[in-house]
């Protein structure tokens, strides 16, 4: 199967599990075939885990990230605060110094649900779908998304009352988000109103910012609740459609995060800081089927394992760029 | 991201491992139905699809008065919020279900008052919620100005009107042409000294352009604002100087009259079951 195929598989929901025999390189068998007969200790892993924890790179890619997704949407708020015309509207769409955006997923429920396509709307729906394309898809929820920020901060609360087994966690199968994409577009469809968007946590956030707070952010509140003390980063992980309508868009995207086996200790700490850790099940060991493997397409880019990879196995690349360091 | 064929012979499910998925299903089950439910609560307000709100120039009412196409086109993005010269439009909260994020005017607080002339929000609408097929003021259809309190209003009583019209501490501005083209200005910084209260009329923004028209100066000197039809007059009631203010079929419910009116609660608002169109249709 190929790596798009496979990759949409996965976002859809399916669990690709270990590879085939047959399906393994030679240089990646002989890799495995090493490591097999090597094991660090918990030691040894201690002492790696510590070295990684003092290098100055450590949170290098999440300041990026912090420091793009505050001012992208500080950019909304101070374009209208301030009157400067740079960026006019929410993140559902807006102008961009007088060029149309519309967010895919917004953009999609009003034309399903509205049945009919201005131009400016279609205009501003490619602008962003090529954008898109070009910096990775699900990009979107991890560098622009105002939720995705919150849920990464209420998350460090849902760890440690896990850590201190103050709670139970609870996980929901993963072909629940395609279920609700399903049924969205359906609704909006069927009954003619935009549904998804009186939940989107997105929207409700980006317009709070920018033209005040309502009560709408009382749904907000009760998502981060459920966030921090049932299921972690379950709005994201199980029902979000926008997180589907990026995640189709990156499977053709050529920026993502690539695997490289060789210097991997299999320590699964990329995995444990993961929105979507089943996209980094080539980390397991003995899974990767290569010694080179992209990482699919739910992937945000967050760099949060590239961030955690003490090994620098887990890189960003550009097809057709030499790598990003 | 590995291929994902696997070995023909897959190892036996634990009994407890099948256990585990099915509760995981049931639970996933249970939350996609809980998610599901809440979202359908947002038909609850927009149900009837019936305009409750006034809707800023353009939006997708259609004869029946129903708001749906403007519900379902708009996609929540206030880009009419900030184009609004008067600030006049607001965006609606999650009380309004399926209706959340979408632009109303309050017209008591700060009416339409088209100082932008050219329809600002409906340009800037990117779905055609606010529809493109309308570029001048007298074409749109809000609502329709009615004087639910004839007893309230002051020309019936055949008094005047001294003073700022809603007091020193209204916040709500209007354009006076007088006083700037291009800029609007509160109204308690404009007193009035009138003998007769005529306040919904002289500032009512279709008679404003019609007076423009007459005197050979239709605003941005295009013929095509001029409106074909009168919004609001000043009619006789006998005797005496009291008068009675009557709505024609110009009136486009852009709600300054209802702002401007200096008694509390107004004497004139603007109703949301009938336009101009409606009215004539009936007769």
């Amino acid at each position: 199967m190929s790596y798009f195929a496979a990759s949409i598989k996965q976002m859809l929901g399916a669990n690709p599990g270990k590879p085939a025999p047959e399906d393994y390189s030679p240089e990646a068998r002989e890799i495995h075939v090493v490591k097999k007969g090597r094991k660090e200790t918990k030691a040894e892993l201690m002492a790696i885990e510590e070295a990684h924890a003092l290098h100055e790179r450590r949170h290098l890619w999440r300041k990026r990230r912090w420091m793009t997704l505050i001012l992208v949407n500080l950019l909304f708020v101070v374009s209208y605060y301030f009157d400067v015309q740079l960026l006019e509207g929410a993140l559902t769409a807006s102008r961009f110094i007088g060029f149309h955006m519309a967010d895919l997923n917004s953009a999609l429920q009003v034309m399903l649900a509205f049945k009919h396509v201005v131009l400016n709307l279609l205009i501003g729906t490619v602008t962003v779908f090529i954008l898109w394309i070009l910096v990775g898809g699900r990009t979107f929820c991890s560098w622009v998304c105002p939720y995705h920020l919150l849920a990464e901060w209420t998350e460090t609360l849902h760890l440690w009352l896990e850590a201190k087994k103050w709670i139970r966690p609870v996980t929901f199968h993963r072909g629940a988000r395609t279920i609700f994409y399903v049924l969205f577009a359906l609704l909006a469809l069927v009954t003619g109103y935009t549904v998804f968007e009186t939940l989107s946590p997105t929207g409700i956030l980006s317009r709070a910012m920018i033209y005040g707070p309502g009560l709408a952010l009382l749904w907000v509140l009760l998502l981060l609740l459920f966030e921090v003390f049932v299921s972690r980063r379950a709005w994201c992980r199980y029902v979000c459609p926008i997180g589907l309508t990026y995640g189709l868009v990156g499977s053709i995207s050529p920026v993502r995060v690539k695997y490289n086996l060789k210097d991997c200790h299999h320590e699964g700490n990329c995995r444990k800081v993961c929105l979507v850790p089943h996209v980094l099940d080539m980390t397991i060991k003995g899974r990767a089927a290569d010694v080179d493997v992209p990482v699919g397409a739910d992937c945000t880019r967050c760099g949060l394992c590239v961030d955690a990879c003490p090994t620098s196995s887990l890189t960003y690349e550009v097809l057709g760029l030499k790598k990003l360091q | 991201m590995t291929t994902e064929k696997r070995p023909k012979n897959k190892p036996p499910i634990s009994p407890k491992r099948r256990e585990q998925s099915r509760r995981e299903f049931l639970r996933t089950g249970a939350m996609a139905g809980g998610v599901l439910l809440i979202s359908l609560m947002g038909y609850i307000p927009v149900g009837e699809g019936k305009m409750k709100r006034l809707r800023p120039p353009g939006a997708l009412i259609d004869k029946d008065l129903n708001e749906r196409d403007f519900l379902a086109a708009c996609i929540k993005c206030g880009q009419c919020v900030q184009v609004c010269p008067v600030e006049a439009i607001k965006l609606t909260d999650l009380a309004d279900g399926f209706g959340i994020g979408t632009p109303f005017i309050e017209a008591r607080d700060q009416a339409c008052d088209f100082s932008c002339d050219g329809l600002q929000c409906v340009l800037a609408c990117p779905t055609g919620a606010l529809t493109h097929e309308i570029n001048y003021p007298a074409q749109s259809r809000m609502g329709f100005a009615r004087l639910t309190r004839p007893e309230k209003c002051l020309a019936i009583q055949g008094q005047g009107f001294k003073g700022q019209a809603r007091g020193p501490d209204f916040k709500g501005v209007l354009r006076y042409e007088e006083l700037d083209r291009w800029k609007a200005v509160p109204i308690a910084d404009h007193p009035y000294d009138l003998e007769l209260c005529d306040l919904c009329v002289r500032q009512c923004p279709i008679e404003i352009r019609i007076g423009q028209c007459a005197a050979g100066k239709p605003p941005s000197g295009d013929k095509n604002q001029c409106p074909p039809s009168r919004a609001i007059s000043l009619e006789s009631m006998g005797e005496g100087k009291a008068r009675k203010p009557l709505v024609h079929d110009g009136c486009v419910g852009c709600g300054v009259c209802e702002m401007v009116c200096p008694t509390d609660p107004p004497a004139i608002v603007i109703v949301l079951d009938e336009t101009a169109d409606t009215q004539r249709k009936r007769g």
